[in-house]
């Protein structure tokens, strides 16, 4: 198992290093930088102190340097005009819109994207796992079509639409203001439960919606995978012997359709940081989604950077975990070598 | 032998005529089945499955529409009615006051309601306006290069025809939709063409050779695959730049989502080619000297061709909805090119949800279109392994 494990988190380090990479060079894609556009604006103006300062980030964030260059200084590889600073120190660089460092910057954002993230894939599991296993104990029922049913329904309707119309029902039929991951009074307040408290009453509209379109096909591939286990001999043995249908279903084929469960974790991830990337701009969610937008727009170049390298981060590790459970419940991969799949 | 024991049984003989191949014979269903080739028979599962046929319907109903735009949509893409701003949609009805006159409009009488600042449109049953068939209309360039006018319905002179609204400029929302179809459908086919090629490539040199190729292509495809696709997708169309035309950007978009579509199907394709290249029929290829090209060319694509079609099928669908994503974001296609992401971009905030509710029409297709093709990809899906 720790042969496994070390094996597994020495393959994140590449994977990590090939993702900042790629990152840098498509936040790099678009001509001129944000600096460069601010000098040109401020020459028009004749602003000349403004002028002084911005050359000087500029110089000091090695923005007139080659590409390979700031990317090494970004990593924390190279040595720029600050020394060694970068993603491996835990400076995440400076935010040139907001004149500030990035840390300070996105502050609790990220923690809320984590929080967000994290409830949806719950959220995900304990609806998708009654129901794909009802569906699947009760094939071709009417329970089973109608939830196959809600499930392409959930599929095919674009996350963001659903948050709106939800978004106005809630508010019509409940008044509930529900723009916002907290009451606007707790955004710059230090954390304490009633801020918690506020967080957890907006939660629910964006955990339903990004959830939907995971859970669906959650719900397909449980019920496919139960289905094959229910065929099995072993399953007409136990119940030739008599063994109570529910506790069979319990002991051995829920196992069994339970491994690939646990590797879906790695599939939903990607999709429900996706997904929550656009609800959180429909929804105006103070978590990554609407900031990260917002600076490749304006081609905050670290700032856009770091909330990159934070969603791809956050899915690495997950995949990581999944794999590490699912290595937990099979031992034919902790013990057969790197083949995960 | 002996002669002394008395048979048991009387010599029997029977009278039909012998013959031993009867219980083997076909019945002419099952020599039909057995005689007829992969596809028909992928074709005769295919047609069990009620729904993707249906489907299937469906779809190539929408792609022919998407050939005559022009024809059907009342209206021009880009006509603008001033007079008719954020108007909701005209109901066809048969009978005024109970005298059938055909299918008929009533117009709108519309006055200004100065407490909400909001126009607001009342059907006038003044104003009976019967709908015009194959009729002359606004002008519009077919596919951009015949100029014509002739259009499959048409306002009544002087009238209107609003039959799913108006935006913001008085732009009929049903034409838009229609014309929407062409671009939101096509960018789906693009984009799996553009996945099609890098999947199958890398997917096959992945299997086909194995080893340290193999690796590496799989590590490639772990690292794409770990990646969340809209954010990626967000920064690569921020990073397209502005002085692009719309076309070149359409193009541009279709590229982006192919970009990152593809792992999934070249884990498909290796798989695929890592089972089939061990058996016989292309271990007798490779004796009898074909070379690799032809191998897989010849004998090992055809051998997994539906299942790369249903799994292109399964994938459509996400580009659509990538594409609409991106659009309502604002970083997609960008007007004049007019999709269904386009659309909606109009309905981005909750005031449009309470007051002009059908701006959020578009999505109906969108709806539509990706359930479709999730029923027909399952449908092949199933038909494609027709010897299960």
């Amino acid at each position: 198992m720790l042969t496994y494990t070390i094996r597994r988190i020495l393959i994140m380090i590449p994977t990590l290093l090939v993702i900042s990479f790629v990152t840098f060079a498509i936040i790099k894609l678009p001509p001129g930088d944000f600096l460069s556009n601010q000098i040109a604006e401020l020459k028009s103006q004749g602003d000349s102190a403004a002028l002084e300062k911005v050359e000087f980030l500029r110089k000091q964030y090695g923005l007139d340097k080659p590409f390979v260059e700031q990317y090494a200084a970004w990593v924390g590889m190279w040595r720029s005009e600050r020394g060694f600073s970068g993603l491996l120190q835990g400076d995440w660089g400076w935010s040139f819109e907001y004149d500030l460092p990035v840390s300070a910057v996105v502050g609790d954002r990220m923690l809320l994207s984590f929080v967000l993230n994290f409830t949806v894939i719950l959220f995900t599991w304990a609806v998708a796992f009654p129901i794909g296993v009802y569906a699947a104990t009760h094939q071709y029922s009417w329970g089973d079509h109608g939830l196959t049913l809600l499930g392409y329904v959930g599929l095919a309707t674009p996350n963001f639409l659903f948050a709106l119309v939800l978004m106005y029902f809630a508010n019509v039929q409940f008044g509930l203001a529900i723009g916002g991951i907290m009451d606007a009074e707790f955004l710059d307040q230090p954390w304490s439960l009633a801020k918690v408290g506020s967080v957890l009453t907006h939660l629910w509209i964006p955990v339903i919606v990004i959830g939907t379109s995971g859970t669906a096909a959650m719900i397909r591939r449980l019920r496919a995978n139960l289905l094959d286990e229910l065929q099995k001999q072993y399953v007409v043995t136990a119940r030739a012997k008599g063994m109570p249908q529910f506790s069979l279903l319990i002991k051995y084929p829920l196992r069994m359709a339970l491994n690939p469960f646990i590797a879906d974790i790695g599939n939903l991830l990607p999709s429900v940081i996706s997904g929550s990337a656009i609800v959180a701009v429909v929804l105006s969610l103070q978590t990554s989604g609407p900031m990260l937008l917002e600076a490749l727009r304006s081609q905050d170049q670290y700032l856009a950077g770091s909330f990159l390298m934070f969603l791809a981060l956050l899915t690495v590790i997950g995949m990581f975990i999944s794999d590490l459970l699912l290595a937990v419940l099979d031992p034919r991969i902790r013990l057969g070598g790197g083949a995960t799949k | 032998m002996s002669a002394t024991r008395e048979p048991a049984l009387a010599h029997y003989v029977a009278a039909e005529p012998f013959e031993p191949y009867a219980a083997e014979q076909l019945t002419p269903e099952q020599e039909r089945f057995y005689r007829a080739s992969q596809w028909r028979i992928m074709w005769w599962r295919f047609r069990r499955h009620r729904i993707a046929v249906v489907s299937a319907a469906i779809l190539v109903l929408l792609y022919a529409t998407t050939l005559v735009s022009e024809f059907l949509a009342p209206y021009n893409l880009h006509t603008r009615d001033s007079r008719h701003i954020y108007a909701p949609p005209q109901e066809v009805r048969l009978f005024d006051q109970g005298r059938l006159v055909g299918p008929f409009v009533y117009g709108y009488s519309m006055h200004l309601n100065m407490q909400t600042l909001t126009r607001e449109y009342t059907p006038d049953p003044a104003k009976v306006q019967p709908l015009r068939f194959f009729c002359l209309g606004d002008e519009y360039r077919f596919w951009g290069l015949v100029e014509g006018r002739f259009h499959l319905l048409c306002p009544a002179e002087g009238g209107t025809l609003y039959l799913l609204g108006t935006d913001r400029l008085g732009r009929d929302l049903l034409s838009r939709i229609v014309y929407g179809t062409r671009i939101s459908l096509t960018i789906g086919l693009l984009g799996i063409a553009v996945s099609f090629l890098i999947g199958i490539t890398l997917g096959g040199i992945s299997g086909y050779y194995g080893g340290w190729v193999d690796t590496l292509i799989q590590r490639l495809i772990e690292m794409v695959r770990s990646f969340p696709e809209l954010p990626l997708w967000m920064a690569l169309s921020a990073a397209l730049p502005v002085n692009w035309s719309p076309l070149l950007i359409y193009f541009g978009i279709t590229i982006i989502l192919g970009l990152l579509d593809w792992p999934g199907l070249a884990r498909a394709v290796r798989s695929k080619f890592l089972a089939l290249r061990e058996e016989d029929f292309a271990t007798a290829a490779v004796l009898m000297g074909a070379t690799p090209g032809r191998v897989i060319g010849r004998h090992l694509l055809p051998s997994f061709a539906s299942h790369l079609i249903a799994s292109v099928t399964l994938s459509v669908p996400g580009m659509i909805l990538g594409e609409t994503a991106l659009s309502f974001l604002g970083l997609g296609l960008r007007p004049p090119v007019t999709s269904w992401g386009v659309l909606l971009n109009e309905a981005q905030n909750i005031n449009v949800v309470a007051l002009y509710p059908w701006l959020l029409l578009p999505v109906v297709p969108v709806f539509v279109v990706v359930l479709a093709f999730n029923f027909f990809g399952d449908g092949l899906r199933d038909a494609a392994d027709p010897y299960k």
